[in-house]
């Protein structure tokens, strides 16, 4: 009984090392930095490693300065949270038909229909947004079209700082993360569940809503959340479509931040703001997979 | 006038018609596959522009692949040196990250108990936490600390290396629980060793498992981008991801399409490979390969 058990904690001591080392270790970095002093001298961030002394002048700065004149972190967290609603909400709203189609309809071209589906899974992020800043352009495709080839003179400067376009660019960019899990939802439900409610006289739109809809809401759910978690950290969308500090976003703030030596600690403690306002959501996603997972114990 | 009512009519019956084709849900599919995919078809078709504009073509040509003299992906050092870095970091980090992976999720998954369960909680946060909160604390880790771990391609392997362990963990356990447990068992009973059980039986069924989570792990590695650009220490250790995201919105020629693109081409050929690859490996198991192959990703 004890070789055995050996074996297997033998198989896994590697991994939790790496994790505990790679992972766990950094996090405790980052708060030692956020509860951490400045060297008066030189600037720089000094880290309290004893969590007795921890001091949170750091959080108390972040904090005071959510709002009011001099509140420079507030206005860009909420316009995340915003524009993170709007961005997952518009996700659902195409991904939901989408993988709909596919899982019920797709028939003989269901496995081209997944392969199209699957392939911006494959393609750089990076580069799906290097065509849309082209595409984008002053002189680009989209304004040309728009003008009907002459017919109007549209000059729009789309990448000069828009909220849509970075709203756009957001849902364009998760959206792939979402409809696959929804479609793998949607293709469990049994077709003869479905079946039933129509022979028993249920129109289409009554199935949806009261088969279909019921139980596919835990795709839904954890296909909500495996693009909200990433939005809300994402900087680099906002970079590439906006590059202006009236869309700047959470990542954004702490992406500038940890640039600077005497605002380490400020970026520290705004990382471990955002790790503490998603901990529900993640906490919440890990529970339904250890579920799936069969109840690790 | 009797046929604009016929008309009408028709229309109205093909609306009430309970069994009728889905063609608004077909519409939105088909909108969505051409808006996903087209702009990324159009930055691949301005990579052949034999002109310098990414707005306008000019005619075709291989001028930004490796007919232009200094400023072609073949002939530009940085572009090159972008894509050549960017496999090599692919490649390190699979051939480090699946082995250890599968240990972790074989040893996890059998050895019982409260000290597992919050190893395998560790993992899934690993999994759930967006990457710029892993990113910045491994940044932390390089830049202020002094440890052997510094910024550059070591630093940016460790640091995908545990942004990635998650991937086969999950994959390799969901593939467990479908097993169970009674062919290993069935293997000890006729005189198997542990280990013998292991790799003479539950590893080459495991194979369809790992397969497919090298693959993935792969191909996310050749598009990640927020911890190699934190771990990055200059211009020589910039993967394609980075240095896109550092041109795009400065006066950047098609070479850039070019350098894109063919991480593009090589996505899509390593997740071809890996189609077959899976469909060779799980041929005995008579599921649609490709169905069970998009499950896995």
């Amino acid at each position: 009984m004890r070789r055995r058990r050996f074996l297997w904690v033998a198989l896994a001591t590697p991994g939790v090392l790496w994790l505990l080392l790679l992972f766990v270790f950094p996090f405790y970095v980052v708060l030692s930095l956020a509860f951490g002093t400045l060297d008066p001298l030189f600037l720089s961030p000094v880290p309290i490693w004893n969590p007795m002394h921890w001091i949170p002048d750091q959080f108390t700065y972040v904090l005071s300065h959510l709002a009011g004149a001099a509140g420079f972190y507030g206005p860009a967290i909420l316009r995340t949270f915003a524009y993170v609603f709007i961005a997952s909400v518009g996700c659902l709203l195409i991904a939901y038909p989408v993988a709909y189609y596919v899982s019920r309809f797709g028939g003989k071209r269901k496995g081209m229909l997944l392969v199209l589906l699957i392939a911006p899974f494959w393609i750089s992020y990076m580069m799906r947004m290097l065509a849309w800043v082209n595409l984008l352009q002053i002189d680009g495709w989209i304004n040309k079209v728009l003008s009907f080839g002459g017919i109007f003179n549209v000059h729009i400067a789309w990448l000069d700082g828009r909220p849509s376009t970075v709203i756009l660019g957001l849902i364009y960019g998760y959206i792939p993360y979402m409809i696959l899990p929804l479609y793998a939802g949607l293709d469990r439900i049994e077709n003869s569940l479905l079946e039933a409610a129509r022979d028993l006289g249920a129109s289409r739109l009554s199935t949806f809503r009261r088969v279909t809809l019921p139980m596919s809401k835990s795709a839904v759910v954890a296909s909500l959340l495996l693009v909200t978690l990433p939005m809300v950290g994402d900087y680099f969308t906002n970079d590439l479509l906006s590059a202006s500090p009236s869309t700047a976003m959470f990542g954004n703030l702490i992406n500038t931040a940890i640039e600077a030596d005497s605002q380490v600690g400020k970026g520290a403690a705004l990382l471990i703001i955002m790790f503490v306002v998603l901990l529900a959501p993640m906490l919440y996603y890990v529970r339904m997979t250890e579920k799936a997972e069969g109840g690790a114990v | 006038m009797t046929t604009v009512n016929a008309v009408s009519r028709g229309r109205v019956s093909w609306w009430r018609n309970p069994w009728r084709k889905p063609r608004i849900l077909a519409a939105i599919t088909w909108g969505y596959l051409a808006w996903s995919l087209l702009p990324v078809g159009i930055a691949a078709l301005f990579s052949f522009n034999s002109g310098r504009s990414r707005t306008s073509l000019q005619g075709l040509s291989m001028r930004w692949y490796y007919g232009d003299p200094s400023l072609s992906v073949l002939h530009d050092p940085t572009l090159q040196g972008a894509l050549i870095h960017t496999f090599v970091l692919g490649i390190l980090t699979t051939v480090i990250a699946v082995p250890l992976g599968v240990a972790f999720a074989l040893g996890i998954d059998r050895w019982r108990g409260r000290l597992p369960a919050g190893f395998n909680f560790a993992m899934l946060m690993s999994f759930v936490v967006p990457e710029i909160i892993m990113g910045v604390s491994l940044f932390f880790v390089v830049t202020r600390l002094h440890t052997p771990l510094h910024a550059g391609t070591a630093g940016q392997v460790v640091g995908l290396v545990t942004f990635q362990l998650s991937y086969p963990v999950i994959i390799v356990r969901a593939r467990l629980l479908t097993i169970g447990k009674h062919y290993e068992e069935a293997a000890t009973d006729l005189g198997a060793s542990r280990l013998g059980a292991i790799r003479r039986v539950l590893l080459p069924m495991l194979y369809p498992a790992i397969f497919a989570s090298t693959v993935l792990v792969f191909a996310d590695v050749i598009d990640d981008f927020v911890i190699v650009q934190k771990l990055s220490a200059g211009a020589g250790t910039e993967p394609v991801a980075v240095k896109i995201y550092n041109t795009a919105r400065g006066a950047p020629t098609p070479a850039l399409n070019a350098l894109a693109t063919l991480l593009l081409a090589a996505s899509l050929i390593a997740i071809t490979l890996g189609y077959l690859g899976y469909k060779l490996l799980s041929r005995n198991e008579g599921q649609s390969s490709i169905e069970s192959f998009a499950g896995q990703v």
